[in-house]
């Protein structure tokens, strides 16, 4: 009797983590062939250098490569790129892809990852108006980035100070708008925003906080010429970049009836509603046993364990997902590492001082670390890694004592 | 071409063939080389790339400084020989070298 068929297991997307998960099966020797379908023309590749070292011109695209194309050849790994995945049909077990042709799985990922979140105002649609998700993104922005430009950027986010940081540095005019009254309101506390603000501001950046946008001014053909915001002030701009957050991409989950909230719903082994069908990265809302509540991040920590889970499972070894996550960001020489989600904190400790470019600001909940937001100082971060996964509950004043070494409380 | 050896805890062993030019974790990320993970993509962010060199090599090396020398004093196991492997180069002077992977890089 022939042998039986190995099972097929489908990735949607080729980002961080559908290209994380194909080569970690890979390692672990799955039996099942591994197909991944995506729908831009690249391998699968790293997303933080294009508002880094890649926006800046400082790295060659094949850096940017998780893996080059011979790790997959090698490893057995079908790459279909360019290539949409339009449907999913639950009961035939197949997908329809953008070509016409239809693909059966056995178990099918979606790795989705993230849709910009569009900016809807007057004139918003005028050439000139950029979004970063993707290389062919940078490819286009990069250019605009000349000395003698007017950057407007909508969103003090870390990815659009990250860009003001560079552009700033070739010599363009920059001006950041701010919605909410501090920059990177969403990933850090007030005393982190604070310093990122003066460091800006000493490099000529135009920063503005609680500046809503209202529109953009036509150049009389087509192109922007100016950003108005709502309290009628007026920014002129060459190129506008707009940062404004994303959108989980849940569309193909959506239509399936898969259960979706603001993002993919997995449990702590990335399953789905639907036992064939796992989920990871940016478009999940998913159960970490770490925490008590379901969390929806844009990171490539929770990419890569998301990925390693999903691949345990199919490796009939069910490891859940249970590390904490983590992040980083890179803006002029400030090296920004972050652990742990600090919402809900009710205390904090600072350990350093601002004013000499590198500090750390420990975040506390009934005594526990809970995260960490640490700028030039790896110690604090490595050291806070720790004590956020031990759930330790350290003496402050130590925490902030810099003559403390850090591992004495971990 | 030099040629890296790395040794899992198991004493499993893998030869990679690298190119001068790259980091030894490149090398070691696209040969897929089990628990190298480097899921900062070589930015000395991580220090999952952490690797124990075979102590006749260390001369070899330049020492590790700034934020890898501090990383490295809080991986799980720091030990004289440690270094990140997206902080070195290959050359050719690295041909052959031997590198011990940690038993967790968590
Ligand atoms: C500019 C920028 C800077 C960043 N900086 C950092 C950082 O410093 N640190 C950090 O931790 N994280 C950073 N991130 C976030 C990080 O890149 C993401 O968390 C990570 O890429 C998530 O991986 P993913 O695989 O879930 O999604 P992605 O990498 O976004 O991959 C999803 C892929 O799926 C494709 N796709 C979607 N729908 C379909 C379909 N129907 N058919 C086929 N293909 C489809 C998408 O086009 C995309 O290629 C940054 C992101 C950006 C955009
Ligand atoms: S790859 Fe992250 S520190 Fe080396």
């Amino acid at each position: 009797m022939a042998e039986e068929q190995t099972e097929t297991t489908v990735i949607v997307g080729a980002g961080h983590a559908g290209g994380m998960l194909a080569t970690t099966l890979a390692q672990k020797k799955y039996p099942g062939r591994v197909l991944i379908v995506g729908d831009e023309p690249y391998l699968p590749y790293q997303r933080p250098p294009l508002s880094k070292d890649y926006l800046a011109g400082d790295i060659d695209l094949d850096k940017l490569y998780l893996k080059p194309q011979e790790t997959y050849d090698k490893a057995g790994i079908d790459l279909t790129l360019d290539t949409r995945v339009e449907k999913i049909d639950r009961d035939s077990k197949s997908l329809k892809l953008a070509n016409g042709a239809d693909l059966a799985y056995d178990k099918l990922v979606l790795a989705t990852g993230i849709q910009m979140r569009v900016l809807k105002a007057p004139g918003s649609d005028l050439n000139g108006i950029h979004y970063l998700r993707t290389i062919s993104d940078v490819q286009k922005l990069r250019p605009e980035l000349i000395e003698g430009h007017k950057l407007v950027i909508v969103g003090g986010g870390y990815i659009g100070l990250e860009v003001a940081a560079i552009a700033v540095k070739r010599g363009v005019d920059v001006t950041v708008l701010e919605a909410m009254d501090r920059v990177m309101e969403r990933v850090t506390g007030p005393d982190v925003s604070a310093y990122f603000e003066k460091r800006h501001r000493d490099a000529g950046v135009d920063l503005r906080t609680g500046a809503k946008v209202a529109g953009f001014e036509d150049n009389g053909s087509g192109h922007v010429s100016a950003v108005t915001t709502e309290s009628g002030e007026k920014f002129e701009a060459t190129t506008v970049l707009v940062s404004i957050g994303i959108m989980p991409e849940t569309a193909l989950a959506e239509a399936a009836g898969l259960d979706c909230d603001d993002g993919i719903v997995v449990d702590e082994f990335t399953r789905t509603s639907d036992p064939d069908i796992f989920a990871i990265g940016d478009c999940t809302r998913h159960k970490n046993l770490f925490y008590s509540d379901a969390k929806r991040l844009e990171a490539v920590s929770n990419a890569v364990d998301q990925a390693r889970a999903t691949a345990s499972v199919l490796c009939g070894e069910d490891k859940a997902y249970d590390a904490v996550p983590w992040f980083w960001s890179n803006q002029y020489d400030i090296r920004m590492q972050m652990v742990g989600l600090s919402d809900g904190h009710d205390d904090s400790v600072m350990r350093g001082l601002p004013d000499d470019d590198s500090f750390a600001i420990f975040y506390l909940k009934n005594g526990v670390v809970i995260s960490v937001d640490a700028v030039n100082d790896p110690k604090s971060f490595m050291a806070g890694k720790k004590l956020v996964a031990a759930r330790a509950t350290p003496d402050k004043n130590q925490l902030s004592d810099t003559s403390v070494d850090l591992k004495t409380l971990t | 071409m030099p040629k890296i050896t790395f040794i899992q805890p198991s004493g499993e062993t893998q030869e990679v063939d690298a190119t001068t030019g790259v980091t030894i974790m490149e090398a070691a990320v696209d040969a897929m080389v089990p628990g190298i993970e480097a899921d900062c993509g070589g930015n000395c962010i991580c220090a999952t790339c952490h690797v124990y060199v075979e102590k006749e090599w260390l001369s070899k090396l330049p020492d590790p400084e700034g934020d890898e020398e501090a990383m490295i004093d809080y991986t799980a196991d720091p030990q004289d020989n440690s270094r990140l492997t997206c902080q070195l180069q290959i050359t050719d002077e690295l041909d052959g070298i031997v590198l011990h992977v940690p038993e967790s890089q968590y």
